[in-house]
């Protein structure tokens, strides 16, 4: 089928700060006063195999809005678009590992014809070290549509705790906490995707 | 480079992409996943992704030799980069977002983790963005980065490189990675490089010396083609479901 061979992955090194989180490059805050849908803040951190924070990682993320639509041309619908949010996020880690998002929550999207997937958000994570990015999703540890999820049902049972965000409560909206641990005790599942 | 233990953990193809743990880049040991990747089927959150939003709002700005606001151009020798963005059938991938970084000249990074006593250029921030065209052309102006010292292993040089971030249509399009320059001795001796398991995918990741780019007077050219996973595969359907749209 591939005809043209892909170009490989290298790591994005220590340096891609200034390119990458540069003020217009950087999106920590997806959601503007206009956006529809329940406001919440994620937070956690990143951390490798011997527990230690990694302050040099950058994590992007790719949701649907509230009505369970994505800003993309594929998504047809039927869920309506919302123009005051794109669904994508950008974050650096800070010396403590920790990276943090203001979004909504999203709604269900189509997992084919009959299935609807649970909310999700799709997490990259790149950082010196990785040689690719790694590709997972956060869900919500209180939603009951993720004992249908067709994604997370492929998880073995011992490892989908590390892909449930935890409730907790904010001063100014709920958080939901999703740190993400590289290797070792805890290690988040990630996909071959 | 003396011993290499290269784990078997791979994201894609294993003739192309590098395994997360291969132990001569000495930080994958602590950050390479140590549990195998879970195969999971591609639904509509991973064939889109967030690219085209993103690519549309994002100004471009291709021109690392000015771009740092002085008026004052940066020193080195002056390059033009282009190439073209294609899927994996070939097809243009049009209107991207690609980011890109480098050391200036004498091998330092404009960053505060950077401290070795390479000179830092007051004009030079290394850093700059453009789409591709509707044919999925970029092109970016910019000087040739040098190499510089690492603490991987003793006396460790990278060898000169670009770092280079691509969208694309999808989430399977999304890639970062490294464009070396041809004929550097460094390459043979670099463990990130050479954690691309093939020669032939390690050759795809240097730009070749083009004298048909290279403009009179003014700049060397250099031409590089970026191939990213395509989105034309089709989101998952349960065989009962095709059955009944048939």
């Amino acid at each position: 089928m591939s005809t043209f061979p892909l170009t490989s992955s290298q790591t994005v090194g220590p340096f891609f700060s200034p390119a990458l989180l540069r003020e217009d490059a950087r999106r920590n805050v997806l959601i503007q006063p206009e956006t529809a849908g329940e406001r919440m803040r994620i937070e956690g951190r990143v951390l490798d195999g011997d527990g230690v924070p990694v302050p040099d990682a950058l994590v992007e993320i790719w949701q649907a809005n509230a009505h369970g639509r994505y800003h993309h041309p594929a998504d047809a619908g039927p869920a309506a678009l919302d123009l005051s949010f794109l669904g994508s996020g950008r974050s650096g880690t800070a010396e403590d590992g920790s990276y943090w998002f203001e979004t909504v929550k999203p709604g269900p999207v189509a997992f084919d014809g009959e299935r609807l997937q649970a909310p999700h958000i799709c997490v990259t994570v790149f950082a010196r070290g990785l040689l690719n990015h790694l590709v997972t999703r956060l869900y919500f540890e209180d939603e009951p549509a993720n004992a249908l999820d067709p994604v997370l049902q492929c998880v073995p049972e011992d490892r989908r705790a590390t892909l449930l965000a935890r409730r907790e409560s904010g001063d100014e909206m709920v958080v939901y906490r999703f740190d993400i641990v590289l290797q070792g005790a805890g290690e988040t599942a990630f996909f071959n995707v | 480079m003396n011993q290499i233990t290269i784990g078997d953990i791979v994201r894609g193809d294993r003739e192309v992409f590098p395994p997360y743990l291969y132990e001569a880049y000495q930080s994958t040991r602590r950050r390479a996943p140590a549990l195998p990747l879970i195969d999971v089927p591609l639904t509509l959150s991973e064939l889109t992704g967030p690219g085209p939003a993103i690519s549309a709002i994002t100004p471009a700005d291709a021109d690392l030799t000015r771009n740092a606001g002085t008026g004052g151009e940066a020193i080195g020798q002056r390059i033009i980069v282009t190439g073209r963005v294609l899927d994996d059938r070939g097809n243009p991938v049009p209107n991207t977002l690609l980011e890109i970084w480098q050391a200036n000249a004498a091998g330092r990074y404009l960053h505060k983790r950077d401290q070795w006593p390479g000179p830092l250029d007051p004009n030079f921030l290394g850093m700059g963005r453009c789409l591709t065209n509707a044919e999925g052309v970029y092109r970016f102006l910019t000087i040739r980065p040098g190499a510089y010292p690492w603490l991987n292993h003793p006396n460790a040089w990278r060898p000169a490189h670009i770092h280079f971030s691509v969208f694309g249509p999808s989430m399977l399009s999304r890639l970062v990675t490294q464009m070396y320059f041809p004929d550097d001795p460094l390459h043979a001796l670099d463990p990130i490089m050479n954690a691309v398991p093939t020669q032939a995918a390690r050759q795809r990741l240097i730009a070749a010396y083009d004298h048909t780019m290279t403009e009179p007077e003014w700049a060397l050219g250099y031409r590089w083609d970026i191939v990213v996973r395509g989105s034309d595969a089709t989101p998952f359907e349960s065989p009962a479901s095709g059955e009944a749209k048939s």
